[in-house]
C-alpha cells in the first residue's frame, strides 16, 4: 500500500493515521448538539484514496446504534452534497459547500523532484528536505480530513438538514455506499444543470427584485465573492514562498554543516552555530508557512465556497421569483381566453407559495451565515496573530542565543 | 559606521539618485563626513564615531534601507572591522557622483581616508577615482607582489550589463541597488588592502589614497570578474602541466591548498541557495504586497463594521511585513551573499599565491638544471680542449650557481611568507565572519521584534469583531 512511487522504498508514506487531538486545528463550526455528535478521528492514505472513519455519538432514537463508525471515501461525500442540493424541500437552506478533493499533487510532484536530485545533496540535507515534505503532506491530510469533518458537523448542527434521510444513510449505512452514488448519467446531469445556472446568473441581475434586503445580499454577495475569490489565491502564494524561504534554510543549513566540518581554522565555531540556528528556523518558518495557510488561506477559502452556496441559493429563490411571475402571466393568458382556469390560478399560488417559503428561510438562512461568518473570521484572525506572536518570539529567543554565543567567543 | 554622501555638481548630470536611505533618516549636509577609527588595541569591535566633529548622530542600521529621492541623502554602511596594524587609523568611505553623458558617463566614487600615519602629507583627505582605478590599483599591486607570495585582496567584479543600465539612467531599484552594491565592494575591498601590513607600506596604494588626479589605468579589462578568475587558473594549469614534481618535505602546503580548494567549492554552494533565498524572499514581498492590496479591496467590500475594520488593519499589518521581507531581502543580499562572494574570490587570490610558490620553485629547479647543463657543457669543452671558451663557461656557471642560490632563497622566503599570509587571512576570515554573521542576525533580530509589535497592535482590533 503506497501511495507514491516505486523509487521510494523507506518513505513511511505507506499509512496515515491520525488522532483525534491533531485535527481540531481550525473549526468554524463546533457541534453543540449532544444528541448528534460527529468527528472524523482516523483516516487512511490508500493509493491515491483517502478513506474517512466517521463516527457518530447520538442520542436519537432514529438511529440504531448510539455509537458507531463507518469508512466513506470523497466520492460518498460528494453524493451526500448533491443529493441534498436536488432536494426540493431544501431549496431555502444555504446547503453547506461541497469539501475539495484530496490534493495530494503538489508534495507529490516535489517529492518526485527530490528523488531526482538526492544524488546532488549530503545525506543529511535528503533527509530534512524528506522530513520537510512528510510534514507538508501531513499537512495537506490534515486539511482535508478536517473540512470533510466541517461539511458533516455543518449538517449536524442544522436544524433541518440533520434530520434529513440521505444523510442518515451517510452515517450509518455500514455497506459500501458506492452503489447508491451517482452513476455517470446522473452525474452528467449534475454537470448540465451547472451550465445553465451560469447562464442563469446573468438573469440574476435582470430579475426585479421586490424584496430591499434581497436586493443589497445580491450585491454584496456577487462582490464579496469575486473579492474574497482573489484574496484566497493571493494568500495561498504567500504562504507557498514563505514554505519555499523554509527550503532554502534546510540547504543553507547543510552547506553550512559541511563548511564547518571541514574547517580547521577559528571560523569552524562560527559556521556550526550559524548552521545550528538556519536549521532552528527552518522548522519556525515552516511552520509560520502552515499556520498562516490554515488561519489565513483556507478561512478564506472555506468562505469563498460558503459564499457560493448563498448565492446558489439566491439563485434558487431568483428561478422561484421567475416561476412566479411566468405563472402569473398564464393565469392572465388563461382569464383571457377563458380557459383552464382552475389550473392556472392552483399553479399560481403554488408558486407564490413556494416562493414566499424559500424568502422566509432565505432571509433566516442568510442572516444566520452573517454572524457565522463575523464569527469564525474573528476566531482565525485572533489564532493567526498569537501564532505569529509565538513564533516571531520563538524566533527572536533562537537569534539572541546565537549571537551570545557567538560574541562570546 | 560609514558615510556616503552625496554632492551635486550640476543639473545636467543625470541622476539616479535613489539611494539607500538610513531608516532613521538623518541627513548631513553634504561635505560632511564621519569616519571610523578601528580600535588600536585590534579588537573587531566597531567603534561609535566621536563626538563633537560630526555633524549628526548614527544608529547602527542594516546596510542596505529603503530608497528613497531625497536630494541630500545619507546612506549608512557597516564598515567592515578587519584588524588594522597598530598605530594606525585609517578606513575609506565612498561616495558617489556621476560625470559624462550617455555611454561615456561613469561613476566616481569619493574615497575619504584619515590617518595618523607620518607617511601621508595630511591627517584627513579625499580623493575621487572610478571603478577602473582600483582595478589598476589590483593590476600594479599583483605585478608586484607576484614574486612575493602576499594575499592580494581581489576587486569587485565588472558588470557590463549593470553599468549600462545605470549609465542610460535608468531610475529603478535594480540601478540603485547594483551602484550600493558596487560602492559597498569596493570600500571592502580597499579596506582589506590597507589593513594588510606589506600593502599598505606599497607607494601605489599610498598614491591611490592620496594624489589628486590618477593617471587614468588601461589594461584592466583581464582583471575583474571572469577576467580575474580566468588569470588565476591559467596560472594553475601551468603549475599542473609541469613536468617535474615537486618533492614536498612539508606536506603543509598540499594539505592547506586542498582545504583551500575544498572551502572555495563549498562557498560556491553555498552562494548559490543564499541567491535562492534572496529571490524567494523577494518572491514573498511582492506576493505580500499584493495579498494586502486584496485583502484591503475585501475589507471595502464587507458589511460588517467591526469586521471590515478589522480586514482594513489586517491588510495594513501585512503592508508592514512587506516592508519587513524587504529589508530582510537586503540583509540577507548585502551582508549574507556578498560575504560569500567577497571571500569566494578571496579564496582564489589564495589558490593564486599558492601557484606563486610554485613557479618559484619550478625557476629554481630550470636554474638548476640549466646550471646543470653548463657544468657538462664545461666537461665537454675541458675533453676538447678549447681554452678560450672554457673562460666563459666558467663565467657561465659562476652566474648561473649564483642565479640557483638566489632562487633557491627567493623560494625559501616565498615560503615563508605564504604561510605567514595563510594564517593572517584565516585570522582575519574567521573575524570577518563572525562579525558579519552578528551583523546579519542582528538585523534579523530587530525585524523580528517589529513583527512582534505589528501582530501585537493587531491583536486587539481582531478581538474587538463583533
Amino acid at each position: 500500500m503506497s501511495i507514491i512511487k516505486p523509487s521510494f522504498k523507506n518513505t513511511g508514506f505507506n499509512k496515515l493515521c491520525l488522532s483525534y487531538c491533531q485535527l481540531r486545528s481550525v473549526s468554524v463550526d463546533l457541534n453543540h448538539d449532544a444528541s448528534l455528535l460527529i468527528d472524523i478521528p482516523d483516516a487512511l492514505c490508500e493509493r491515491d484514496k483517502v478513506k474517512f472513519t466517521v463516527h457518530t455519538k447520538t442520542t436519537l432514537s432514529s438511529f440504531q446504534k448510539p455509537d458507531f463508525s463507518v469508512p466513506r471515501q470523497h466520492e460518498d461525500f460528494i453524493w451526500l452534497h448533491d443529493t441534498l442540493v436536488e432536494t426540493e424541500d431544501y431549496a431555502g437552506l444555504i446547503i453547506p459547500p461541497a469539501p475539495p478533493k484530496p490534493d495530494f499533487d503538489s508534495p507529490r510532484e516535489k517529492m518526485h523532484k527530490l528523488g531526482e536530485g538526492e544524488a546532488t545533496m549530503t545525506k543529511e540535507e535528503y533527509t530534512k528536505m524528506k522530513q520537510e515534505l512528510e510534514a507538508e503532506y501531513l499537512a495537506v491530510f490534515k486539511k482535508t480530513v478536517q473540512v470533510h469533518e466541517i461539511f458533516l458537523q455543518r449538517l449536524s448542527s442544522h436544524p433541518v438538514l440533520s434530520k434529513d434521510r440521505n444523510f442518515q444513510i451517510f452515517l450509518e449505512y455500514d455497506q459500501d455506499l458506492s452503489v447508491r452514488r451517482k452513476n455517470a448519467k446522473e452525474m452528467f446531469g449534475g454537470f448540465f444543470k451547472n451550465m445553465v445556472k451560469s447562464a442563469d446568473e446573468v438573469l440574476i441581475s435582470g430579475v426585479k427584485e421586490v424584496d430591499d434586503f434581497f436586493e443589497q445580499e445580491k450585491t454584496f454577495l456577487l462582490d464579496y465573492y469575486s473579492k474574497i475569490k482573489d484574496s484566497t489565491a493571493k494568500a495561498e502564494k504567500m504562504t507557498r514562498a514563505h514554505k519555499n524561504i523554509a527550503d532554502d534554510y534546510i540547504h543553507i543549513s547543510a552547506t553550512l554543516n559541511s563548511l564547518a566540518a571541514d574547517d580547521m581554522t577559528a571560523n569552524k565555531k562560527n559556521l556550526e552555530k550559524l548552521s545550528d540556528l538556519f536549521e532552528k528556523f527552518r522548522k519556525v518558518e515552516g511552520r509560520v508557512a502552515s499556520d498562516q495557510d490554515l488561519k489565513l488561506t483556507e478561512l478564506l477559502r472555506y468562505y469563498m465556497r460558503d459564499i457560493q452556496a448563498a448565492k446558489d441559493l439566491l439563485y434558487r429563490r431568483a428561478r422561484a421569483l421567475a416561476d412566479y411571475e411566468n405563472s402569473n402571466k398564464a393565469l392572465d393568458k388563461a382569464r383571457l381566453k377563458s380557459k383552464d382556469i382552475p389550473q392556472a390560478e392552483e399553479h399560481q399560488r403554488q408558486c407564490l407559495q413556494k416562493f414566499d417559503k424559500l424568502s422566509e428561510s432565505g432571509k433566516k438562512e442568510l442572516t444566520s451565515f452573517k454572524g457565522r461568518r463575523v464569527v469564525a473570521f474573528r476566531k482565525n484572525f485572533i489564532e493567526m496573530a498569537e501564532l505569529e506572536i509565538k513564533h516571531a518570539k520563538n524566533s527572536v529567543t533562537l537569534l539572541q542565543g546565537c549571537i551570545e554565543l557567538l560574541k562570546s567567543n | 559606521m560609514l558615510l556616503v554622501t552625496k554632492k551635486f555638481h550640476n543639473k545636467s548630470e543625470f541622476e539616479f539618485m535613489k539611494l539607500f536611505a538610513a531608516r532613521n533618516d538623518s541627513f548631513l549636509s553634504a561635505d560632511a563626513n564621519v569616519e571610523l577609527s578601528t580600535d588600536k588595541s585590534g579588537s573587531s569591535a566597531r567603534k561609535e564615531p566621536s563626538g563633537p566633529r560630526h555633524a549628526s548622530s548614527f544608529t547602527p542600521s542594516p546596510a542596505a534601507m529603503q530608497p528613497t529621492s531625497l536630494e541630500q541623502v545619507q546612506a549608512t554602511a557597516e564598515p567592515n572591522p578587519l584588524k588594522t596594524c597598530e598605530n594606525l587609523s585609517t578606513n575609506c568611505v565612498m561616495f558617489l557622483s556621476s560625470l559624462g553623458d550617455g555611454m561615456n558617463a561613469y561613476v566616481a566614487y569619493k574615497v575619504s581616508t584619515r590617518t595618523s600615519l607620518p607617511m601621508f602629507r595630511s591627517k584627513v583627505f579625499s580623493v575621487r577615482r572610478r571603478f577602473s582605478d582600483f582595478l589598476g590599483l589590483y593590476e600594479k599591486l599583483s605585478v608586484k607582489q607576484s614574486l612575493h607570495g602576499c594575499i592580494i585582496p581581489p576587486p569587485p567584479e565588472k558588470s557590463v550589463v549593470g553599468m549600462t543600465k545605470v549609465k542610460v539612467g535608468m531610475d529603478d531599484p535594480s540601478s540603485v541597488e547594483f551602484v550600493e552594491r558596487r560602492r559597498a565592494a569596493l570600500e571592502r575591498y580597499l579596506q582589506r588592502v590597507v589593513s594588510h601590513p606589506s600593502l599598505l607600506q606599497d607607494p601605489d596604494v599610498r598614491e591611490f589614497l592620496e594624489r589628486e588626479d590618477l593617471p587614468r589605468a588601461v589594461n584592466t579589462q583581464a582583471l575583474s570578474g571572469a577576467g580575474f578568475l580566468k588569470m588565476i587558473n591559467k596560472a594553475s594549469d601551468a603549475v599542473n602541466k609541469m613536468t617535474i614534481k615537486m618533492n614536498e618535505s612539508d606536506t603543509w602546503f598540499e594539505d592547506k591548498f586542498q582545504e583551500v580548494e575544498n572551502e572555495e567549492q563549498q562557498l560556491r554552494k553555498l552562494h548559490v541557495v543564499v541567491d535562492s533565498l534572496v529571490n524567494h524572499r523577494k518572491e514573498l514581498c511582492g506576493n505580500t504586497a499584493v495579498f494586502a492590496k486584496s485583502l484591503a479591496m475585501l475589507g471595502n467590500s464587507e458589511d460588517n463594521t467591526a469586521l471590515s475594520r478589522a480586514l482594513s488593519q489586517l491588510a495594513e499589518v501585512e503592508d508592514k511585513m512587506e516592508q519587513l521581507h524587504q529589508e530582510q531581502a537586503a540583509s540577507d543580499f548585502f551582508i549574507f551573499a556578498e560575504l560569500l562572494g567577497d571571500y569566494i574570490r578571496l579564496l582564489g587570490a589564495v589558490r593564486g599565491c599558492f601557484d606563486q610558490r610554485m613557479r618559484a620553485w619550478q625557476r629554481w629547479q630550470e636554474a638548476q638544471s640549466t646550471l646543470q647543463k653548463k657544468r657538462e657543457a664545461e666537461a665537454k669543452l675541458l675533453w676538447a680542449n678549447k681554452p678560450d671558451k672554457l673562460q666563459q663557461a666558467k663565467e657561465e656557471i659562476t652566474e648561473w650557481e649564483a642565479r640557483v642560490t638566489q632562487y633557491e632563497r627567493d623560494f625559501d622566503r616565498i615560503g615563508m611568507t605564504v604561510r605567514k599570509e595563510v594564517l593572517r587571512f584565516e585570522k582575519e576570515k574567521a573575524k570577518d565572519f563572525k562579525s558579519q554573521i552578528i551583523k546579519y542576525l542582528e538585523a534579523m533580530l530587530q525585524s523580528q521584534q517589529r513583527l512582534i509589535k505589528f501582530w501585537e497592535a493587531f491583536l486587539p482590533e481582531a478581538k474587538a469583531i463583533a
